[in-house]
């Protein structure tokens, strides 16, 4: 079983679970990648790799502009706005 | 201990296509921000992602133009972080299945030397949105107009050995993308973004040092002086005895030097998976094929055209064909001029310092192609002098006429009948004794006086080779005659 860094997986997800899910979580995580181990032991040697499970190919959109954006409806459902932008907590770069 | 520097580019090729990869907004630059953002870009819930036509055959093309293998089959992944100005929260791009593989570009420095730069592959993604930091108090201002603009992502093996190599490569590859028009080559506006991939090693070495990886030049200066920088900072902590950390840093130009992006340091981390909302992408033999077949001339070969059928110097050549737009404007010029050394000198002298003084673009340049054209042919059948030709030039700028009606309405003709030139030379020499004495006393330079006064007694009509011809042979001959 491989060894799962919670704390990790949380961060990367943008995620902060307190201790008790923590193990909840862990929990949860372990019985899906014994599944995907299960998985892993078939020999698919032969089988071409599958990106989607659709036989079908991407269809193409003519280059033609479609959308008219009605921004004031857009950002009714932004906690805040200002000057046309979205407003969110500082970004430190 | 010599140091040997090792990079590699990224460079992000913003695709000139109307509408955006996956949805029907506007790429535009420019636009009132989020005016250009609609519910595709924006990630909300329901939407789905339906792939731009002339995105692909744009890649395809790209492909074609440098010699790469193109994928029939490729697949668009999902690369996973998170950050304000990409609300879904990740980007869709191509991960192992990329359309393009690998290809080859071939760059030329300045002493003639040629290198073949190996591109391991180029792939479609789609770009984010922009952060403004500065303007609001305690929050970070979003703008999504750029989120989901294509974008074609061209990365090089690490064959480049100089910052000077790597600004070769990326400006190669600015005239390539130009040349097949599938970017505006805008660097200011962000149009080609380059992240670089730096090491050293020491010379002769063959395994590679540890590189760090320099985010988001946007300018030919800035990439040499950001990799100039960073080779230096790692042969510094190499020579001190330290080891070069990997990481992700920014180059600042106003101070000149990289920094660390602390932010960059534990995400490196984007699960990649396909991504559901788009099946692979199947490109036909005969659609590549056409691809193939409607390439332009590129501009290696539209280069050794110009030196080898027209005789320019390697210079002129590379300065003529660098931009589509003036070699284009160079040829049709070409075609009433018939004479190539001539129009090179117009186009690269008066006409490029004209519009540099205008601000303008060579597509908007005033004086149409022909017009050029017959004024440098007017030069060769000495109608006008190189001087005047000046003045015409000016005035088709200004739409004055054509060139001959300017021409004529100036009174620029060039005075080339040799009688009526013989008659000012006698007078300037009857009203100028004693410069005629100094001349034949062997003060040979005082023939520029002579020459000076018959251009000012013509008004600059004279062709000047034939008043030397003829002054010399009146200061001459009389001179003779008086012996």
């Amino acid at each position: 079983m491989a060894d799962i860094d919670i704390k990790h997986l949380c961060r990367l997800a943008q995620l902060a679970l307190n201790e008790t899910e923590h193990q909840a979580v862990r929990a949860d995580l372990e019985r899906i990648i014994a599944m995907v181990d299960q998985m892993q032991a078939m020999d698919t040697e032969d089988v071409e790799p599958l990106a989607h499970p659709l036989e079908a190919d991407q269809r193409l959109r003519p280059d033609e502009i479609t959308e008219v954006v009605d921004r004031d409806r857009y950002q009714r459902g932004a906690p805040a706005t200002r000057d046309g932008l979205y407003l969110v907590p500082r970004v430190v770069e | 201990m010599q140091w040997e520097p090792v990079i590699g580019l990224e460079v992000h090729v913003q695709l000139a296509t109307k509408s955006k990869i996956f949805s029907g907004a506007s790429p535009a630059f420019g636009g009132a921000p989020n005016a250009q953002a609609c519910p595709v870009d924006l990630g909300l819930p329901g939407v789905l992602p339906v792939l731009n036509a002339e995105a692909v055959r744009m890649a395809v093309m790209f492909g074609l133009a440098i010699n790469a293998t193109i994928y029939p089959y490729s697949i668009f992944d999902r690369k996973n972080y998170f950050y304000p100005d990409l609300p879904k929260g990740y980007q869709i791009s191509q991960f192992d299945h990329p359309i393009v593989g690998p290809g080859t570009l071939t760059i030329q420095m300045e002493n003639g030397d040629t290198h073949i730069i190996r591109i391991t592959r180029a792939h479609l993604e789609e770009d984010a949105g922009k952060s403004l930091h500065t303007a609001y108090a305690g929050m970070t201002g979003i703008d999504l107009n750029r989120t989901g603009t294509p974008l074609l992502e061209v990365v090089s093996e690490p064959d480049l050995r100089s910052p000077a190599q790597a600004v070769a490569y990326f400006k190669q590859l600015h005239a390539l993308v130009r040349y097949l028009k599938i970017c505006d080559g805008n660097l200011a506006e962000g149009s080609m973004r380059c992240d670089a991939n730096v090491s050293v090693r020491p010379l002769g070495a063959t395994e590679l040092g540890e590189r760090s990886e320099i985010k988001n030049i946007n300018s030919f200066r800035f990439v040499e002086k950001a990799i100039q920088f960073e080779i230096e900072r790692q042969i510094d902590i190499l020579e001190s005895g330290g080891k070069v950390k990997r990481d992700t840093r920014l180059y600042d130009s106003e101070r000149n030097e990289t920094r660390s992006m602390r932010s960059k340091e534990l995400s490196d981390d984007y699960r990649y998976f396909p991504d559901p909302d788009l099946l692979p992408v199947r490109l036909t033999l005969e659609f590549i094929a056409a691809v193939k077949a409607s390439l332009p001339e590129l501009p290696q070969a539209r280069k050794a055209r110009f030196t080898t059928e027209l005789k320019l110097s390697d210079y002129d050549a590379a300065w003529l064909t660098n931009d589509p737009a003036v070699a284009d404007y160079f040829e049709a010029v070409l075609a009433t001029a018939h004479d190539a050394k001539l129009t090179a000198n117009w186009i690269m002298g008066d006409a490029s310092a004209a519009l540099h003084r205008d601000d303008l673009e060579w597509t908007d340049c005033p004086v149409p192609a022909t017009e050029l054209g017959q004024l440098i042919a007017r030069i060769n059948d000495n109608t006008i002098s190189s001087k005047l030709a000046k003045t015409v030039f000016e005035a088709l700028w200004t739409k004055e006429g054509t060139v001959d009606e300017i021409i004529d309405a100036r009174g620029l003709r060039q005075l080339s009948d040799s009688g009526a030139l013989r008659g000012i030379i006698e007078k300037i020499m009857m009203d100028n004794p004693d410069q005629v004495a100094q001349y034949r006393a062997g003060k040979d330079r005082v023939l520029g006086f002579f020459v000076g006064q018959v251009m000012k007694a013509t008004q600059g009509k004279a062709n000047p080779g034939q008043v030397n011809e003829l002054l010399l042979d009146s200061l001459k001959r009389e001179k003779g005659s008086e012996e």
